[in-house]
């Protein structure tokens, strides 16, 4: 019956880490805001285009879109 | 009639079509030409019509040319990436996330961005070789996400987050469900060797799982009661501190001793679900600031004219005495000065309450707070920013005091009755025991301090508070906390401010008297207004039937005095008295448009207040139970309209300067009144701290408005009698969970005089007891909450 130290032992170290993990995710500041990563899981994943032409395409005309629309 | 794609709004008759899609603007269009070009339109398909109109002002940004200011504004700079933490009040779904998150999509020097709804803000990190701040808040503000950044982020620096209640509540938890288990052993005592020759070691166990609880979760009651019993208060925390003290120290004693197993179990217990009360009733909106002063209504920089004529972007603290100033369309005076230019309209509605635009000349003094509609403007400075008029109105005292320390809750004048009740209790059982069986005199005394549990009356009114909280804030009525529904079921006085709180700036009621206007007159009058920007034009263009648009043969603009137009041989003069040559009784007091054709005086359109909807309804039914009154800064044009919208006999004030309001409500206190101010600008802001329970009314909640114990939605003033009528069944409901409590009470102190009180017991009633309680009060928090329109 003396193993029941040791069961004691291991049940109360297995409570620490889970313990543990819940501070570190605290501090991490997980949960600081609770609200907005609910909405973000429901975003569609994007279709990634594919060749880095295209991309590169998308960056010039977005600079100058942003450049035609000076005040 | 069309709605826009993009905002939603009614396209009336100037829809632009683009793509196949109605805009009502340009700017609709040009946002959703953005989203199209970046491949960011999921954005109409997460939530249909979710953009706001850009309102995009020339020159606005330049203040962050400066490095020295965007020093401050940035959290994190090491060279070449930058975080900056913004707040965009206009972020309200979940498109608005979604679009934000994508902002690198939009600009490459964005490396990320991320959203953080429940406060409206968004965390950016760029580099700042390919974009810089000012850019990017460009870029946020051409496509409709406008941050907002005043002088208070300037002065502010960053605040850490204050996450010990969760700490404490991981602890408390931790250790009440660990000891609980330890724990179970012995309540099925059975008498077993293998039981007994283990029962020190879980004993000790349970000790040292609750030595974090007791010393460092339970901390704040034993500070909290320690302050108040130094004060001479018995709060609330003094018979919970006692239970803890009584708990802990008797199953300590016990387990040396070898005399039971204690009651660490209850211990914890009671310290998780408090804990769980505290967590549960600090419901606050982030989003929203309840403590904004001048601040935050001011910009941070402004621009100054320099010797050479130059516009040069300063500081608003390094303003001098004598600096020329450019006030540009729509932007805010931030000190004292002389105008300079030749004539300004200026709109003091929140500083003053004026309703409607002051016009001043070349010469005249202007006062900050004020802002300037209609053109730009230059003013020489008299005063700075800290001297000024508006500022000194925050260095009366009444901003210094904290109102909550004064205010004693209905909890902790049970909590006084609770504590002399229990101590007496324990102190006649353990007397009685002394003389019938005195080893149980011990047991007793202490078993009647445990037992007596305040923890259900303690959570009584966090959980009902804390639950009619989030129901009002669903109904678009922000508390600051909690003591303030306590605070608003008391009140037997209120005031109301006029200009913006019971009249709405949206729209004017137009009245005409005069003279009719034939069909080619109202025609020939429409067209005029049609070409002038003035906001009185606008507003009379809008009421007006619909006629063909005709284009005139001559306009003229007369700026301060009317305009002019020419069609046909016949022509119309629109604006003030003299302009059309009509002779005014001079002390007439509401704003008047005056129209006059072809040199003859045909009448005047009148401007009223318009009046929010239900407001002679919540005056009429808050007459029942609260004197009323309506004080206003404005002049006494609008007394006959009041008097007959409201109940007879009600008080009117007209022409009262911020510190009349405040000296007021002081003078009603004095004589022990409890007083609720409905305000809404900064004339209002010394009366709103000064009073009892201050509410400020909001057309827009994401704008400013003064420091404040509540902020109630326009759309919503109808309510707030319901409101008010509310917070009073709450407190009711408090009272009868109390009742509930005493009953467990009593239960409880039975086994407990009597010598009786096993941990088991304790270990069933305490839990049973909170749990009871708490679903009591939330379900009967609901009820009320569905009442409630």
């Amino acid at each position: 019956m003396s193993v029941i130290y040791l069961l004691l032992t291991i049940s109360i170290v297995v409570a620490l880490v889970f313990f543990a993990a819940f501070i570190i995710a605290v501090r991490s500041g997980q949960y600081d805001d609770s609200y907005t990563p609910s909405v973000r899981m429901l975003f569609e994943d994007e279709v990634i285009k594919t060749t880095a032409e295209k991309s590169d395409a998308k960056i010039e005309k977005s600079i100058q879109l942003n450049k035609k629309q000076k005040l | 009639m069309t709605k826009c794609y993009h905002c939603g709004d009614d396209c009336s008759t100037t829809a632009i079509v683009f793509d196949e899609k109605n805009f009502c603007c340009n700017g609709c269009k040009t946002v959703y030409e953005i989203f199209q070009t970046n491949d960011l339109t999921y954005y109409y398909d997460l939530q249909s019509a979710a953009g706001t109109t850009p309102l995009v002002i020339e020159g606005k940004y330049d203040f962050l040319n400066s490095d020295k200011i965007t020093q401050r504004l940035i959290e994190f700079d090491d060279g070449t990436n930058q975080i900056v933490n913004l707040f965009i009040p206009g972020i309200h779904c979940s498109s608005c996330i979604w679009v934000l998150e994508n902002l690198k999509k939009l600009h490459p020097g964005v490396t990320n961005s991320q959203v953080d709804f429940p406060k409206k803000m968004i965390r950016i990190t760029f580099n700042r070789e390919l974009v810089s701040l000012k850019d990017l808040v460009v870029l946020l503000a051409r496509i409709g996400y406008e941050p907002y950044i005043s002088l208070d982020d300037y002065d502010k620096g960053k605040s850490k987050t204050d996450r010990s209640i969760l700490y404490k509540l991981g602890v408390a938890g931790f250790a009440f469900g660990n000891i609980m288990f330890l724990s179970f052993p012995e309540y099925f005592e059975v008498g077993e060797f293998w039981l007994d020759q283990y029962k020190g070691l879980f004993r000790w166990l349970m000790f040292a799982f609750s030595l974090p609880v007791v010393f460092y979760a339970g901390n704040d009651y034993f500070i909290s009661a320690y302050k108040g019993l130094r004060s001479g208060l018995l709060n609330i925390d003094v018979p919970i501190a006692l239970g803890i003290l009584v708990l802990f120290l008797r199953s300590s004693f016990e387990i040396v001793f070898n005399l039971g197993s204690g009651f660490f179990d209850s211990l914890t217990g009671l310290i998780f679900f408090l804990l769980v009360g505290r967590y549960f009733q600090q419901k606050t909106y982030s989003f929203l600031s309840f403590e904004r002063d001048y601040k935050s209504y001011f910009p941070i920089a402004v621009t100054r004219l320099n010797k050479t004529k130059k516009e040069e972007t300063v500081q608003v603290y390094e303003i001098k005495r004598g600096d020329r100033l450019l006030i540009r369309n729509k932007e805010l005076i931030p000190v004292d000065g002389i105008l300079i230019s030749s004539r300004a309209q200026i709109d003091y509605s929140f500083v003053t309450g004026e309703s409607e635009p002051v016009q001043k000349n070349s010469g005249d003094k202007v006062f900050a707070g004020g802002r300037q509609s209609y053109g730009a403007i230059e003013i020489e400075t008299l005063k700075s920013v800290s001297q000024s008029y508006l500022t000194q109105l925050w260095s009366n005292s009444v901003f210094e005091k904290d109102k909550t320390t004064t205010f004693q809750t209905l909890t902790d004048s049970i909590g006084k009755r609770f504590t002399i009740a229990v101590l007496t209790i324990a102190i006649i059982a353990a007397s009685f025991w002394m003389f019938h069986d005195s080893s149980k005199v011990l047991n007793v005394f202490t078993a009647v301090l445990i037992i007596a549990c305040p923890c259900a009356i303690a959570l009584a009114a966090p959980f009902t508070l804390g639950n009619m909280l989030r129901i009002f804030g669903r109904k678009k009525f922000y508390l600051k906390d909690s003591h303030v529904i306590e605070q608003l079921a008391q009140i037997d006085t209120a005031i109301f401010d006029k200009t913006g709180t019971i009249t709405t700036t949206e729209s004017n009621t137009i009245t005409y008297e005069g003279m009719e206007l034939t069909a080619e007159e109202e025609s020939l009058l429409k067209n005029t207004l049609r070409a002038s920007n003035h906001p009185l034009s606008r507003s009379l263009y809008e009421l007006l039937k619909e006629h063909n648009i005709e284009t005139l043969d001559d306009y003229r603009e007369f700026t301060g005095k009317g305009v002019q137009g020419v069609k046909d041989k016949s022509d119309i003069k629109v604006g003030s008295a003299d302009f059309v040559g009509h002779q005014q009784q001079s002390d007439y007091k509401s704003t008047a448009v005056h129209v006059s054709t072809n040199d003859l005086y045909k009448g005047c359109f009148v401007f009223h207040n318009n009046y929010r909807e239900g407001v002679s309804e919540v005056f009429k039914n808050m007459g029942d139970y609260v004197d009323l009154a309506v004080i206003s800064g404005d002049n006494e044009g609008e007394k006959a309209r009041l008097e007959k919208l409201l109940p007879k006999l009600t008080p009117l004030y007209f022409n009262q300067r911020p510190t009349d309001k405040l000296e007021f409500i002081k003078e009603l206190q004095a004589v022990d009144k409890k007083v609720l101010m409905v305000g809404d600008g900064l004339n209002d802001a010394g009366a709103l701290a000064q009073s009892n329970v201050g509410l400020a009314i909001s057309e827009n909640i994401n704008v400013f408005s003064p420091a404040c114990d509540g902020i109630l939605d326009a759309t919503k003033f109808k309510y707030l009698n319901n409101y008010i009528l509310a917070s009073k069944k709450a407190m009711n409901i408090i009272k009868l969970c109390f009742v509930l409590s005493l009953m467990y009470n009593v239960v409880g102190l039975y086994f407990a005089v009597t010598g009786q009180l096993e941990p088991v017991i304790a270990a069933i009633l305490m839990p049973l007891s909170s749990i009871s309680i708490v679903a009591f009060a939330t379900l009967a928090t609901n009820v009320i909450g569905k009442k409630l329109n």
